[in-house]
């Protein structure tokens, strides 16, 4: 079996804005203390006038992202999703997704893949919290490749948007000739008429591995990446519950608020189907190891497969 | 403009402000009335701004960081010719462009949404910050309440800008004293405040807010210093230029009734007149 290539979420992010950021003079990248960690380093060291060190400050950041907005610049904003969506909270309704300013959000470290720190710096949250501001665009790519291609998307967009990346390697499973970003765009990744397994960011993956473990069992299930949790793509999500009859969603983000209830909320009203919800159980994570922790909390393929299995039972 | 017009004038914003309350039966009259003469010399003598073209690129910004006192600034942008001044008794009504906080999507003239208290300062740090990139010459100006001083976020703002050299930046404290829970000093006490900016190296000036004279030395004052941003805390009457709300932490947001109106008009009237005799 050859290596399979990994590369986190958060490295197509910090490249991709280097490559903007020959692009767009306007573009400005905001951090707050955390440019190595959020690698947007690699933009500072490529444009160092168009970097902005607030220091430790994610509020009055935010806000400063909005006054350069109102004065044309592109904002890229960064920090850990705990603090970005989380203490920010407020200043991104209030000063970004009121006045509809043309700010990026860009989160890295989200999830229980923060690994180590733990709880305190494991944002399950953010999802919903974004996806609750009117306007607000919410994406969350699955590999390196798409973060990259969801960065550029970003630019191209005039509005606020966040953008969910994680901390860990995670394996590149978009490495193909065809493969396009869509803003808005669900993408079938598998087929089959059995169950939809609808899955964001890393879970895109376990998907597709408990998929096949599936297959090996006689049962076909469609596999749908969903990267733009909000807006969602309704007419993919609605057509694949209703050639399928039974949906289950996986993230690595709290089963509430997030793509589980997002899938539930267009479902539930324009095509009522059995969903099961995988994600954090409403709880907060703890120490370890990545790796370990997504096994323990069942969000890897081997956990996934198990659930579903229960599921359709 | 001379002191007298300037005097003339933010009687006239009084009136708007008591007008546009009254009108919308809520509303922040207290810290509008407090800042009437603030918003005036801003509007009509400081501030390099066209309200035929509101979002001239080269324009100054201002960012009312108080946003609850936006019939204050609604009153001087509609003075000034930025909509009609009939249009602010719309103030706070269903389908109107003045909303009850500042909101820039619908109100010409507004630079920048407010009235989550400690947010509007640092998006004009923002507005500054891109000044200076862009080696433009525009000033920003930020109106902030001395209760609205307890955010933390205000400080973290104030570090940057002191940081960042921002001296494109003006910072106005306005110091009426009150906030809703009492006097300042006694519910948390942001004192002293001017050695607190001091502190976050700003060039710091005091004075009278009421007085168009230290308001023009202040201002020019400001224009010359250079490397640091400027923060003027301006000692204010609350209420100011209606003699029942005046001092009183009970007018920072109730609307006057209909005999508190027509009282508080008639002040206003005669200090008009007053005026035009001189």
């Amino acid at each position: 079996m050859s290596e399979v290539k990994k590369a986190a979420t958060r490295e197509g992010y910090g490249k991709a804005l280097v490559e903007l950021g020959a692009q767009y003079p306007n573009l400005v990248v905001l951090d707050a203390d955390l440019a190595a960690a959020t690698k947007t380093s690699m933009f500072q060291q490529a444009y160092p006038d168009r970097h902005i060190d607030c220091g430790i400050a994610e509020s009055n950041m935010v806000g400063i992202a909005a006054g350069l907005a109102t004065a044309g610049k592109i904002p890229f904003v960064s920090s850990f999703a705990m603090f970005a969506a989380g203490r920010a909270f407020e200043q991104v309704r209030n000063s970004v997704g009121y006045p509809r300013l043309n700010v990026k959000i860009g989160a890295s470290h989200a999830g229980i893949t923060v690994g180590e720190d733990g709880a305190s710096h494991q944002c399950n949250e953010d999802i919903a919290l974004m996806r609750a501001i009117p306007d607000m665009v919410v994406v969350c790519p699955s590999d390196a490749l798409e973060a990259a291609e969801a960065t550029k998307a970003a630019v191209a967009y005039d509005g606020p948007m966040y953008l969910r990346f994680g901390r860990s390697p995670v394996p590149i499973i978009n490495d193909r000739p065809d493969y396009k970003f869509e803003l808005g765009k669900g993408v079938v990744l598998k087929e089959g008429g059995d169950l939809t397994i609808v899955a964001t960011g890393i879970c895109v993956e376990s998907a597709l591995s408990a998929a096949e473990q599936l297959k090996a069992d006689g049962i076909n299930a469609k596999v749908i990446n969903i990267h733009t949790i909000k807006p969602l793509d309704e007419d993919l999500i609605i057509a694949a519950a209703k050639e399928t009859g039974r949906v289950v969603t996986v993230e690595e983000h709290s089963v509430i608020g997030g793509l589980g209830s997002a899938v539930c909320d267009v479902l539930s009203e324009k095509a009522p189907t059995r969903v099961l919800k995988i994600g954090i159980n409403d709880v907060f994570g703890e120490s370890g190891s990545a790796q370990i922790l997504v096994e323990k909390y069942g969000l890897d393929g081997k956990g996934v497969y198990a659930r579903i299995k229960e599921f359709l039972n | 403009m001379d002191n007298l017009e300037l005097q003339k004038v933010a009687n006239e914003v009084r009136k708007g402000i008591v007008a546009s309350v009254h009108s919308a039966k809520a509303g922040h009259p207290g810290g509008s009335l407090s800042a009437a003469d603030i918003f005036t010399y801003l509007y009509f003598e400081e501030m390099n701004i066209d309200p035929a073209n509101p979002d001239m690129e080269e324009r100054d910004r201002f960012v009312l960081s108080k946003g609850h006192t936006a019939p204050g600034l609604y009153a001087a942008l509609a003075h000034k010719g930025f909509f009609p001044v009939e249009d602010l008794i719309t103030l706070r009504k269903l389908g109107s462009y003045l909303q009850g906080h500042p909101c820039m999507q619908h109100t010409p003239g507004v630079d920048m949404s407010s009235g989550s208290l400690g947010q509007g300062v640092s998006a004009a740090v923002g507005m500054a910050l891109a000044g200076k990139m862009d080696e433009k010459d525009f000033r920003v100006y930020t109106l902030l309440g001395d209760g609205e001083i307890q955010e933390g976020q205000v400080w973290e703002a104030a570090m940057f800008a002191g940081h960042k050299n921002l001296d494109n930046l003006v910072v106005i404290v306005d110091n009426n004293g009150l906030q809703i829970d009492g006097d300042i000093a006694e519910v948390c006490s942001p004192y002293p405040i001017d050695k607190k900016f001091e502190a976050f190296n700003f060039h710091v000036i005091n004075i009278d807010g009421h007085d168009f004279d230290a308001m023009r030395a202040a201002f020019l004052e400001a224009r010359q210093t250079k490397g640091m941003p400027t923060a003027i805390i301006a000692k204010t009457i609350k209420g100011k230029g209606v003699s029942f709300m005046e001092n009183q932490a009970s007018w920072h947001g109730v609307a006057p009734n209909d005999e508190q109106f027509a009282q508080a008009m008639s002040e206003l009237e005669k200090a008009g007149e007053a005026l035009c005799q001189k």
